[in-house]
């Protein structure tokens, strides 16, 4: 009872530092959402899927400070050409922005859709709703309740440039509440690109719907500012025949957690959810994922590589759920660090449920250091031990950045990598 | 070009000497074969010289043109311009084969404070001797030495040998699990470096490698050692009488 008291009290006080914004079409789902919470209450050190990740900074009324970083360099993305939209601190920055009409998609922002009809209606909250069973990801709940705002991003056809959101941040005290919504029509294709710290901390849900046939290529890049927190959902619901996949770089960051709940509900569809994590010291980075099998001859992907080092935590939890039925699947999941010292670790829990009998599914999951017989070879050839240590880790980055599928964004966040290895060089 | 005085080296981790006072020296353009049964300090001989960890020299020196090989990092003796051959090249998966050999030459380079090569000029170069080796560009393509047959990965040995162009080429065992065409083919590449400028050391067991690479001095090497050194002849010696007959002769 004392454990449930706490979380109550903890709960309690996160919600009387929040207002919910007025909602117009929104308000039910907001309302809906604010139950969902208080039902289930904050993460507490005791529930399941947060053993591995102390959730008190993320539950706390106020974020902790975080410096803003200014490393003078390009942001990622700068050299592609897209549509921009940027927040500030999780505000939208109408200055900074391009504007937001492109042929192919509609999109609006979320603060400024009021009245009581619109085509979000049906999808905000829902899909997050649906991602509360079994798992419950009580700041998913509290993102539909409170997000200040966000993107309606509808696509109808096949946008010529990416839509790229920017996320600045400018205030050391900041906390952001930003909720997407974003459907792809059948046949439709669009790109997604995010980039940036957001706030001091950051709670950001996109709830994705793929009809028949649609594509949606998402990649993104977390900022780099040391001391900000972020917790992300992104819900995936994918109809028959289409693509959806979804590459995140997380370079630095006290507290890093990235969900991603993909269901199939239609067939012949795939899903591909990779991730490349570099930490420094006190750097805590968790992936957990959800894929729900419920459709025929799906195919599933989950790669996430960790590089780990001066004490830094890395965390995976993946789940692959076949439901009877779902014959055909062809399931992979595959986690692993690199730990580049001793003090550093990695926390994997990978899970597999199959209800159905003509699947394919595999998983694996591995914690090593640098091959010393390869650094050899290369050393023996004349490439010194800094740069060619690098040269093996992000060898070993690289099945996760091939999941990116444009070559530019590929090679993009390949840089950053390479960079952020090379500045950390002893 | 190298000189190799009572060169004495343990196993770091284990109270266990293999190199006893080795003495060798190579003079420009030459080369020198070593031969000797298993266990008798060949290949650590080799690792030594190339700086592979797990080895301590407990006394003597080996110096590449004067500069003294065993206070240099590994890298820092390939852009002094020595070259070891892996008796097993290391698979390296996610590194691109052209990506390592170009890093290489450019590391090598920058080193020397020389200009790095052009992509163009690399590109062309590598090409060409690819050819010659018969490695062609899928096997450029493919991660380092990863699903190469072990023929490809001695002819790929080769090739770095040639786009590094180093002076003091050392060869473990290059023959080892080679079929007579591969040995051939390897042989070939290996000859066509030979220079007025370059030595090379061959480490092998057997003597059908020299029939192919024909050497200057044959030495032969047991219990950490070299304990007689002779003309090619001695490569024939043993071929004909065995190890037995010739350690029987100088104990």
């Amino acid at each position: 009872m004392a454990l449930a008291q706490l979380k109550q009290d903890a709960t309690d006080a996160r919600l009387a530092a929040l207002s919910m914004p007025e909602g117009g079409w929104s308000a039910a789902a907001r309302r809906d959402a604010l139950g969902r919470l208080r039902a289930m209450g904050l993460p507490g050190r005791r529930d399941e899927y947060w053993r591995f990740t102390r959730p008190d900074t993320l539950n706390q009324p106020a974020p902790p400070p975080a410096a803003v970083l200014d490393h003078g360099e390009a942001p990622v993305f700068d050299a592609v050409d897209r549509l921009k939209i940027v927040f500030v601190d999780g505000v939208f920055d109408a200055a900074a922005s391009d504007d937001l009409s492109l042929e192919g998609v509609t999109i609006e922002r979320l603060a400024e859709a009021r009245g009581d009809i619109h085509w979000a209606r049906d999808l905000y909250g829902t899909l997050e709703a649906r991602g509360q069973d079994p798992v419950q990801r009580p700041f998913a709940a509290l993102n539909t309740a409170f997000a200040t705002d966000g993107l309606l991003v509808h696509v109808h056809g096949t946008p010529s440039r990416p839509i790229s959101l920017i996320y600045r941040h400018a205030d050391t005290g900041s906390d952001a509440i930003l909720h997407h919504v974003l459907r792809v029509d059948s046949g439709a294709s669009v790109t997604v690109l995010e980039n940036g710290p957001a706030a001091a901390r950051f709670n950001k849900c996109m709830e994705i719907d793929l009809a028949d046939g649609a594509t949606l290529h998402h990649v993104r890049a977390q900022g780099r500012d040391h001391e900000r927190r972020a917790v992300t959902h992104l819900f995936a619901r994918l109809g028959s025949e289409s693509v959806f996949k979804s590459f995140t770089l997380t370079a630095n960051g006290m507290l890093t957690r990235n969900e991603a709940v993909i269901e199939f509900t239609g067939d012949d569809a795939v899903a591909h959810v990779a991730g490349a994590c570099v930490g420094d010291g006190d750097f805590h980075h968790d992936d957990t994922v959800f894929v729900t099998h419920d459709a025929v001859n799906c195919e599933s992907r989950q790669v996430f590589k960790k590089v780990l080092r001066n004490g830094a935590t890395g965390v995976f939890q993946g789940k692959i759920l076949v439901k009877a039925g779902a014959q055909k699947t062809d399931g992979y999941q595959i986690s692993q660090s690199l730990l580049l010292d001793g003090d550093s670790q990695f926390l994997a829990k990978p899970e597999l449920e199959i209800y159905a009998d003509d699947v394919a599914c595999s998983h694996g999951s591995t914690s090593g250091a640098i091959d010393e017989e390869a650094l050899f070879y290369l050393r023996s050839r004349g490439v010194p031990s800094g740069p060619a240590t690098d040269l093996l880790t992000l060898a070993f980055l690289a099945e996760a950045v091939d999941e990116i599928e444009d070559e530019t964004l590929a090679a993009e966040i390949a840089g950053r990598l390479e960079a952020w290895l090379e500045r950390r060089r002893g | 070009m190298l000189e190799i005085n009572n060169l004495q080296v343990k196993l770091e981790e284990e109270d266990k000497q293999i190199l006893k006072g080795v003495n060798l020296s190579i003079a420009p353009g030459m080369v020198h074969a070593i031969m000797g049964p298993n266990g008798s300090g060949k290949s650590t001989l080799s690792y030594v010289l190339s700086g592979k960890d797990g080895y301590e020299v407990t006394g003597g020196s080996a110096a590449l043109d004067g500069a003294e090989l065993l206070d240099m990092e590994p890298e820092e003796r390939a852009a002094a311009g020595l070259f070891l051959a892996f008796q097993y090249p290391v698979e390296i998966p996610g590194v691109g084969n052209m990506t390592f050999l170009r890093t290489a030459v450019n590391a090598q380079r920058k080193a020397r404070g020389e200009p790095e090569m052009s992509a163009t000029d690399f590109l062309k170069e590598v090409r060409s001797r690819a050819k010659d080796l018969k490695i062609d560009a899928e096997m450029l393509k493919r991660p380092v030495n990863v699903g190469f047959s072990g023929g490809e990965k001695k002819r790929n040995e080769i090739l770095q040998m040639a786009m590094l162009g180093p002076k003091m080429c050392i060869l473990d065992e290059t023959d080892s699990g080679l079929d007579v065409d591969a040995m051939k083919l390897v042989a070939q590449g290996v000859n066509a470096l030979r220079s007025e400028g370059r030595s090379f050391l061959v480490i092998t067991h057997y003597q059908r490698l020299l029939d192919h690479i024909q050497p200057d001095v044959v030495h032969i090497m047991s219990d950490g050692r070299i304990v007689k050194s002779g003309g090619p002849e001695l490569a024939l010696e043993v071929e004909n009488n065995g190890y037995a007959d010739i350690l029987a002769e100088v104990a």
